[in-house]
């Protein structure tokens, strides 16, 4: 039994995709490809795919992962280009390869994410941004299906610019429909903690310390994820994937 | 003119609603076309919410038909819940199209598929945000043809004043030619204006524009006459056909959500039309005679199905799907054809007379084993004589029975309450029947957790069967009696077996007001349009549905005119009565109608004309239509396995 694991995108309007919206994509994605999947035994059998993590609904993502179990070999960068054409545009398939030892799981440490603030002027988002990483501890509320909950939004803050729009990435933050220099864009590490700090808990943690409102909802996109390396950035997931396939 | 998307101003709203995702589009297998190109453009609603609407095979069917005509273009259009409603408004977005995002105004034609009357007030926000006059009298050459089909446009009465036109009957041929009409009329450089494209629709004899017949009402409230106003317009208008199913394989591309449905599934239509005979099924009536599709053409339907779609599970439509005369042929072939693929078949309807435990085995070998359901409608043997339902409980002890033994642990039973001369005893043997079928499981299983879960939904007389007549139950009697069942599945000598048996039921309220828009006439118009000034929307939804603004509203707009709710719902009308709906023409005989609901009233059968003699419903003869069915005797090829783990087999991934 083969394992691949692939690395996908989730961009523009299928940001608005649920993670089981996405898993739902997927599994018919596969079956019109034609992947020869594994199942689950019992009752109620399933295709075997294992989920890691997932960008919350409306967020966009360059660095999403899941991994596929195959009954019979195929040939990984074959399997990336037939299921790529088989998914909706907006869902991509980055890369795929075949799993080495070790789980990807853990190897999930951090998340660095783009969050467009279309409104905000970089000057007022920089400001905003200096008084959050002076504190310590910043409370947030979050509404969850079970109510109110209040998490500590700062400590899981690794890192965080304001980053001027010139520095985007190619292919990332598109259909921006404001003008660029009232665009505040901001770029955060954040640590992958229980429960999860996401950029929205960032954002109200600004608020917080700063009152600062947005116009409208920011535009939020994961750039990657991975372990922290020693000087705050995120070594590539896949990377002992690939060795161990080359070795 | 090019319309340009109304997506960005509507995405900066998108963060801010639940479920964003419906309102995106994107599906796979949907299409936008060049709006420039195009010389007819549809919007095609279903008015309730996406995840309902989008599974609707009749939308489905008509996006693709109109969309495969070069010079044609159909987009979907569904409601928006309230909490994007509001933001729409505050920020001026129309209401628009899921594909294009095109806004709902821009169309030549807007049709709308009305499967339950409850959808009405959602046609008035559709409308209301998009800009066009809810009522059909103030549009203009500039606004599109509001058009009404499905089910509830065997009688659109009640939503006269704001449709332009409605089509009874099957949809594949009926928009072409509606199609073409329009096409003419604008490359004619729109002689005559609205009133003359509406005239040429009405001609034609299968397009209803309200407007063009006068109805007149006697001092006692009951209808006068109904007549056309004008030369050129028919007296009555006939349903349409679609008999050859073969020759109209649609979907062919299933249309595949990023959101979830209340379908997880693809669905083939397997036949159309039912002869059973349900005195309360307005289906049923109303989509005579039965035309099957051949073994082939379903094969063929899944096959291009499941590789264009992706789907687990596919569902042998119909109105009573067990009933197809080679049923057992095809789910044998498709189980051969889908082995180790995990594909499940499902049969949505069964009757339990005609289902076996092969059929039942054939289903479950490739997928999933979800539950079974029946549908013996009535508790009683006498009410399932009044209603024409002829299931003996020991068929369904006998079935329900081989389905435990072999492997299934839950059976679901729908009953329906408040059927004509229905009494608390004939209720409360739904309990019994209950109780009878966990003895039943428990000894052919050997086990103790078998589950029986009955389901009970109120009746609601429907316009063009047997029961157009009678009196609907009210909905405190309903309640009653469904209080006095559920003491009676609980009750202390039975415990054991209560314990067993989940019951579901609505209460009757919303169910009276399906009733007064089913059989409402044109007056009712007004109440529709009250209720929605007053904030109504999805009445299908219990949570939206509010039954106190239906009934005061039907007080406020109707007793002005001396008729009332109980008018229109609870009240038995007499054979000499002129209905709303006579000037539309199901195909069924009126007298044979009153002939069956008198036999009705006698509890006396009524057989199946699929194996015994005509009985002269008058659809064949008034309609040029014939039965069609098989069995042809052919196979399904290849019967060998298609793929591993997936449907489809592609080469290029594994050599």
């Amino acid at each position: 039994m083969q394992k691949i694991r692939l690395r996908y995108a989730k961009r523009g309007r299928l940001r608005f995709t649920s993670h089981r919206d996405v898993a739902r994509a997927f599994e018919r994605a596969l079956r019109r490809a034609g992947v020869p999947m594994a199942y689950s035994q019992g009752f109620n059998p399933h295709p075997k795919i294992s989920w890691i993590g997932a960008a919350p609904t409306g967020v966009a993502s360059e660095a999403e992962y899941v991994e596929i179990q195959v009954v019979t070999p195929v040939d990984p960068d074959r399997l990336a280009a037939v299921l790529d054409a088989a998914l909706a545009p907006g869902l991509d398939i980055l890369e795929a390869v075949t799993a080495g030892p070790g789980g990807l799981a853990d190897r999930m440490e951090a998340s660095d994410w783009r969050v467009e603030l279309p409104g905000v002027p970089p000057g007022e988002l920089r400001a905003a941004l200096d008084r959050l990483l002076a504190e310590e501890h910043v409370e947030v509320e979050r509404l969850t299906k079970d109510g109110r909950r209040t998490i500590d939004a700062r400590p899981a803050v690794i890192r965080a610019a304001v980053e001027s729009a010139d520095d985007a990435p190619r292919g990332v933050g598109l259909d921006m429909s404001y003008p660029e220099r009232s665009c505040g864009i901001l770029r955060v590490v954040v640590r992958q903690t229980t429960p999860a700090v996401r950029p929205d808990d960032v954002l109200s943690a600004l608020r917080v310390v700063a009152a600062l409102e947005p116009p409208v909802p920011a535009k939020a996109t994961r750039l990657a994820q991975g372990r922290l390396d020693d000087e705050g950035g995120l070594s590539d997931p896949l990377a002992l994937d690939r060795q161990a396939g080359l070795g | 003119m090019s319309v340009e998307s109304v997506f960005p101003q509507l995405e900066p709203l998108l963060p801010r609603v639940s479920k964003p995702v419906q309102y995106v589009g994107g599906e796979l297998n949907a299409t936008v076309k060049d709006w420039d190109a195009a010389t007819v453009r549809w919007a095609l609603m279903y008015p309730d919410a996406y995840e309902v609407g989008l599974p609707n095979q009749g939308v489905m069917i008509l996006y693709e038909v109109l969309n495969e005509l070069p010079d044609v273009l159909a987009e979907r259009t569904y409601s928006v819940w309230p909490d994007l409603e509001k933001l729409m408004r505050e920020h001026g977005v129309p209401q628009f199209t899921v594909d294009g995002h095109r806004p709902l105004g821009a169309f030549d034609l807007l049709g709308v598929s009305f499967s339950t009357e409850l959808g009405y007030t959602n046609l008035l926000t559709a409308l209301d945000l998009a800009g066009i006059p809810l009522h059909a009298a103030d549009r203009t050459e500039d606004h599109p043809v509001v058009v009404a089909g499905g089910h509830a446009a065997f009688n659109p009465e009640p939503i006269a004043d704001f449709v332009d036109a409605a089509v009874l009957g099957d949809g594949e041929e009926a928009v072409g030619e509606i199609t073409d009409i329009m096409r003419r009329w604008k490359h004619e450089g729109r002689p005559g204006g609205r009133d003359e494209l509406l005239t040429r629709l009405a001609e034609t004899g299968g397009v209803y524009v309200p407007r063009f017949y006068d109805v007149v009402y006697r001092p006692d409230g009951h209808l006068d006459t109904v007549r056309p106003n004008r030369e050129r317009v028919p007296e009555t208008v006939a349903k349409r056909t679609t008999m050859d199913l073969d020759a109209w394989p649609y979907p062919k591309k299933p249309l595949v959500p990023l959101a979830e449905s209340v379908h997880e599934r693809m669905s083939v239509e397997i036949f159309r039309g039912c002869t059973r005979g349900c005195r309360f099924c307005q289906a049923g009536m109303i989509t005579r005679p039965v035309r099957e599709r051949s073994i082939e053409g379903i094969g063929a339907m899944i096959q291009n199905g499941l590789a264009a779609s992706g789907f687990e599970e596919v569902g042998l439509l119909s109105l009573s799907s067990a009933d197809h005369s080679e049923i057992g042929e095809i789910t044998k072939q498709l189980a051969d054809r889908y082995e180790g693929t995990n594909t499940g078949l499902s049969l949505p309807s069964t009757r339990v007379d005609a289902f076996n435990i092969d059929l039942a085995n054939e289903l479950s070998r490739n997928g999933r084993r979800s539950g079974l359901t029946f549908a013996p409608e009535g508790g009683s043997e006498r009410i399932r004589r009044v209603i024409n339902k002829m299931v003996s409980e020991e068929d369904l002890i006998k079935t329900v029975s081989a389905a435990y033994a072999n492997g299934w642990r839950q059976v679901k039973l729908y009953f329906m309450c408040g059927l004509p001369t229905e009494t608390d005893e004939d209720v409360l043997q739904i309990a019994e029947m209950a109780k009878n079928v966990i003895r039943a499981g428990r000894t052919a299983s050997g086990r103790k957790d078998i589950r029986c879960t009955i389901s009970i939904g109120g009746f609601v007389p429907k316009p063009h069967t047997p029961f157009q007549w009678a009196a609907q139950t009210d909905p405190d009697t309903v309640d009653s009696r469904l209080r006095k069942l559920r003491e009676a599945v609980n009750s202390d000598r039975d415990r054991s077996l209560g314990r067993n048996i989940g019951m579901r039921y609505h209460d009757g309220k919303p169910s009276l007001i399906e009733g007064l828009l089913s059989r409402g006439d044109r007056r009712v118009g007004r109440v529709i349009e009250r209720v929605w000034r007053d904030g109504g929307r999805f009445d299908g939804w219990s949570e939206h549905f509010s039954y106190d603004r239906w009934v005061s509203s039907a007080a406020a707009e109707l007793e002005p005119l001396g008729v009332s709710l109980d008018w229109f719902t609870t009240r038995e009308r007499t054979e000499a009565e002129v209905l709303p709906w006579d000037h539309l023409d199901s195909g069924l005989d009126k007298q044979w109608l009153w002939d069956d609901w008198m036999d009705a009233l006698d509890a006396r059968e009524q057989d199946d004309c699929r194996w015994t003699p005509c009985f002269d419903c008058g659809v064949c003869p008034a309609m040029g239509t014939d039965i069609e069915i098989g069995p042809t005797g052919r196979k399904l090829l290849p019967i060998s396995p298609v793929g591993v783990g997936s449907p489809v087999r592609n080469p290029a991934l594994t050599q």
